[in-house]
C-alpha cells in the first residue's frame, strides 16, 4: 500500500488516522440519498447485532450499498466489508463463512445486495448458497429498481412503474423471491418493513440466531427511483404493508408459515399517487386491491394449515 | 518420497490438497469447485482430501467456484481452485477481481481448447486470454512439473513482496490425462515448504476495511503500479522459491524458461508445454547431424520474462515461436509477446510465428522437423503461418 495516495501528494496509507466513531454499522457522513430505505434498514441492522452482542462482516455485491461505503480510504461501514462482483455476494459469503467457521469464530456473515443483485444476475448463485444451506444472512434491501445505475427495471419492479427501460410502465408482475427462497427450505425466510422497526428488530435477531442460510427480504424505500418525496419514505412503506402491498411474514424451513402484521386493507391508491413512477393509467387499483386480497389469502391458508 | 504412477491431474490435486492442509496452523484453507473437462479429477482429488481445517464448497458454476475461493482468501486462508476452457471464460470476471484484490490464490488450469465449435483437446487459448490480468502465470510440461509448480505457486504468491494469485497450465489430456511416473509431495515436506499465511489486507474485525470500494483515477493508478512492482519482482522471488523447493525436494521445479542447446544456435525454437518436450527431442537428432538448432521452454508467461528470453535465444538469427493458441484478427500469442521483447534489441532476427496444434492437434517429431525446415528456407518473416493446415494440404496432395 506504501505508493498509495503518493499520487495525489497525500501521506502512506499507514499513516492516516482513519479511526472513527464505532457505534451502529452504518456511520455518519455517508452518502446515501435521503429518505433511502438502506440507512434505516441498515442502522437497524447495526442495532440488532448489538442487542445479540456480535460482530459482522459484510459480503456487499454491485448496488447502492457498496456507493455507501464512500471512496477509499475511508468507508461508512463500521465492519469489515469486501465489494463481490454483481453475482457472487452469497459465494464470496460462503467463503468467509467457511473460514470463519474452521476457525471457531463468532460473528454473522451478512450479504447486503439491491434486487438486481438478488432477484436477477445473483439468484442463481443465491439459490445454490440457499442449497447449501450455508451459514449466512442474506438481505436484500429492495427498491424494485437498478438504482445505482439511474433506474431501470429488475424483475423486482412492481406492474405500471415506469423505469428508464419500462417508460411507459412495466407490464410484468414483480417475481415472489420470498417464495423462491422458502422453497429451497432453507431455515428461515421472511419480510421486513423499515416502517415496522419493531418486527424488524425481532426478524434480525431471529435471523441471527438461526444457524444456516438465512434470507431477508427488506421493502426499501427510493425516493431517487419512485419519484417520491424523502420524507414520505416510511409512510409509503407502512401504506404497502396495510394495504397488503407488501406482507410481512416469516417462512420457517420452507414449511411453517407466520404472519405478522394483518393488512387493514387500507386503499393503495395513497401509494401509488405519492410516487411519480406509477402513471394513473398504469395502475387498475381495483385490480391491484383484488390481487392483493388474494395472495394475501394464499399466506394465510398455509399459516393456518402450516402454523409456526 | 512417494514415488508413484498418476495422471497430471492427480498429480495436481495432490499438490493442492497437501498445501492447503499445510496451513492448518494458520487460518486453514477453502475452496470453491466446480466440474469440467479435462480438470474435473483436481477438484476430485480436492473434494476426497481429509482436511483437518478446510472446507470445500461443491458450487453452482465457475464463477462462484472463484468468488468462494476469493471469499475463503480475503479471510486469510489458504485457497485455489481449479479450471479450463469454457469455465475459465465463464469466471473471468473473478479471475480478475482476484488478481486486483491481490489474493494469493492458486489456480490449477488445464488448457482446452475453447468453444464453439466444441473441443476438449489441448489449446493454450484458454489461459492466454486472461494475459492482461495481475495473475502470474506458469506452464508445465509433465506431470512433475505440474505438481513442483503447483506447490511452488503458493510459496510465491503467499511471498509479501508478490501477493499476487498464480496460475499453473497444463495441456489437456496430454498431461491431464496421461499417467506417468511422479515424486508426489509427503504432507511433511509441503508443511517444511509452506509457512502458514499471513494475508496483510485480510477482513479483519479489529481493524475493519471496506477492501474494493470506489476510488479516483489517482489512486487507481498507484494500485496498479504497486502490481506492476510486484510482477518486477516476481522472476527474483520465482528463482528464491526454486532454491528452497530444492533444498526441501531435491531437485529443481524447473525457473521461468529453460534455455536448451542455444551458446551457438543459429536456429532456435521458443515454444512450451509438451510442445517442448518433442522440440527438444527434435533438437538432439538435428545436433547429432550437425545443425546448430537450440530451444527455449518458456515455463512463464506472465510476467513476460522479455531480457531473459533475449538472452536465452544466444547468437540465433533464426528464431521460430511454436504457438498451441490462435488470437483472432493477430496470430499467435507467444509469438506477439516475443515480438515485442525482440524490437529494438533483435531487430536483426528473422522472427516467424508457427500455429501448430491448434484444437489439440498431434504435434510430432515430424511437425517440428517441417517447421525447422520452412524456418531454415525462409528469407523474410511472413505472417502467422498455420503449420497443421499445410499439413493437411500435403497429405490431400
Amino acid at each position: 500500500m506504501s505508493t498509495v495516495l503518493k499520487a495525489r501528494g497525500g501521506p502512506a496509507l499507514e499513516t492516516l488516522d482513519l479511526s472513527c466513531s464505532t457505534d451502529g454499522l452504518l456511520r455518519a457522513g455517508n452518502t446515501n440519498c435521503g429518505g433511502c430505505g438502506m440507512s434505516i434498514g441498515l442502522t437497524m441492522v447495526g442495532r440488532a447485532l448489538e442487542e445479540v452482542g456480535e460482530t459482522c462482516q459484510l459480503a456487499i455485491p454491485a448496488c447502492c450499498g457498496i456507493v455507501a461505503a464512500g471512496a477509499f480510504p475511508t468507508s461508512a461501514y463500521v465492519a469489515p466489508t469486501v465489494a463481490t462482483t454483481f453475482a457472487s455476494a452469497a459465494a464470496v459469503a460462503s467463503g468467509m463463512a467457511a473460514i470463519r467457521d474452521v476457525n471457531g469464530e463468532s460473528g454473522q456473515v451478512i450479504c447486503w445486495a439491491g434486487d438486481g443483485g438478488t432477484y436477477d444476475i445473483g439468484l442463481a448463485t443465491l439459490s445454490a448458497a440457499a442449497e447449501r444451506n450455508e451459514n449466512i444472512v442474506y438481505i436484500c434491501y429492495d427498491n424494485e429498481i437498478y438504482g445505482n445505475t439511474g433506474g431501470q427495471r429488475s424483475s423486482a419492479t412492481p406492474p405500471g412503474a415506469r423505469t428508464t427501460t419500462t417508460p411507459t410502465g412495466k407490464q410484468e408482475a414483480k417475481k415472489d423471491i420470498v417464495g423462491i427462497m422458502a422453497a429451497h427450505g432453507i431455515p428461515y425466510a421472511a419480510t421486513l418493513s423499515v416502517a415496522h422497526p419493531e418486527d424488524f428488530r425481532r426478524k434480525m435477531v431471529t435471523a441471527f440466531r438461526t444457524p444456516g442460510m438465512k434470507f431477508l427480504l427488506i421493502h426499501s424505500p427510493c425516493p431517487t427511483g419512485w419519484k417520491s418525496e424523502p420524507s414520505d419514505s416510511v409512510q409509503l412503506v407502512r401504506v404497502a404493508v396495510q394495504s397488503g402491498l407488501f406482507p410481512l411474514y416469516e417462512v420457517f424451513y420452507g414449511e411453517r408459515y407466520r404472519i405478522n402484521v394483518e393488512p387493514d386493507w387500507t386503499d393503495p391508491e395513497a401509494y401509488f399517487s405519492r410516487q411519480r413512477r406509477f402513471r394513473k393509467d398504469q395502475i387498475d387499483v381495483e385490480t391491484t386491491k383484488r390481487v392483493c386480497r388474494e395472495k394475501f389469502q394464499r399466506l394465510k391458508v398455509l399459516a393456518e394449515a402450516f402454523p409456526a | 518420497m512417494a514415488l508413484e504412477v498418476v495422471t497430471g491431474n492427480h498429480a495436481a490435486g495432490h499438490a493442492l490438497s497437501v498445501a492447503g492442509e499445510a496451513n492448518r496452523t494458520g487460518r486453514g484453507t477453502a475452496c470453491g469447485i466446480y466440474p469440467i473437462t479435462p480438470q474435473t479429477e483436481i477438484v476430485e482429488r480436492v473434494a476426497a482430501f481429509p482436511f483437518s481445517k478446510g472446507k470445500v464448497v461443491a458450487v453452482e458454476s465457475e464463477h462462484s467456484a472463484m468468488a468462494v475461493t476469493i471469499g475463503a482468501s480475503v479471510s486469510g486462508a489458504r485457497a485455489f481452485t481449479a479450471s479450463s476452457s469454457n469455465g475459465l471464460a465463464y469466471m473471468v470476471e473473478n479471475i480478475m477481481v482476484a488478481g486486483f484484490y491481490r489474493l494469493p490464490i492458486v489456480m490449477v488450469s488445464v488448457n482446452r481448447t475453447l468453444g464453439p465449435p466444441w473441443n476438449i483437446w489441448a489449446d493454450q487459448g484458454d489461459t492466454l486470454m486472461l494475459r492482461d490480468f495481475p495473475w502470474v502465470q506458469l506452464y508445465a510440461s509433465d506431470n512433475q512439473e505440474v505438481h513442483d509448480l503447483t506447490l511452488l505457486a503458493f510459496r510465491l504468491a503467499e511471498d509479501p513482496r508478490i501477493l499476487l494469485p498464480v496460475m499453473v497450465c497444463m495441456d489437456a489430456f496430454i498431461v491431464s490425462h496421461t499417467q506417468g511416473e511422479t515424486d508426489l509431495a509427503e504432507q511433511e515436506q509441503a508443511d517444511r515448504f509452506l509457512t502458514d499465511l499471513d494475508l496483510p489486507h485480510r477482513l479483519d474485525n479489529a481493524n475493519p476495511r471496506a477492501l474494493g470500494s470506489m476510488v479516483w483515477p489517482d489512486a487507481t493508478v498507484s494500485h496498479r503500479v504497486e502490481i506492476q512492482e510486484a510482477m518486477d519482482l516476481v522472476p527474483q522471488v520465482l528463482d528464491e522459491c526454486r532454491a528452497a523447493f530444492e533444498g526441501i525436494f531435491g531437485r529443481d521445479p524447473g525457473g521461468m524458461l529453460d534455455s536448451y542447446r542455444t551458446e551457438d544456435a543459429e536456429t532456435v525454437l521458443i515454444t512450451s508445454a509438451t510442445i517442448a518436450t518433442t522440440a527438444r527431442r527434435v533438437v538432439d537428432r538435428r545436433r547429432a547431424d550437425g545443425e546448430k538448432v537450440g530451444l527455449v521452454k518458456m515455463r512463464m508467461f506472465r510476467p513476460f520474462p522479455e531480457a531473459a528470453l533475449r538472452e536465452a535465444c544466444g547468437p540465433a538469427k533464426r528464431v521460430g515461436v511454436l504457438d498451441r493458441d490462435y488470437a483472432a484478427g493477430m496470430g499467435g500469442i507467444w509469438w506477439q509477446d516475443t515480438r515485442a521483447a525482440f524490437h529494438g534489441h533483435k531487430d536483426d532476427v528473422l522472427l516467424q510465428d508457427y500455429l501448430v496444434g491448434v484444437g489439440g492437434g498431434d504435434v510430432t517429431p515430424a511437425v517440428v522437423d517441417r517447421i525447422l525446415d520452412d524456418l531454415a528456407a525462409r528469407e523474410h518473416a511472413g505472417p502467422p503461418h498455420w503449420t497443421d493446415l499445410k499439413a493437411e494440404k500435403e497429405v490431400a496432395v
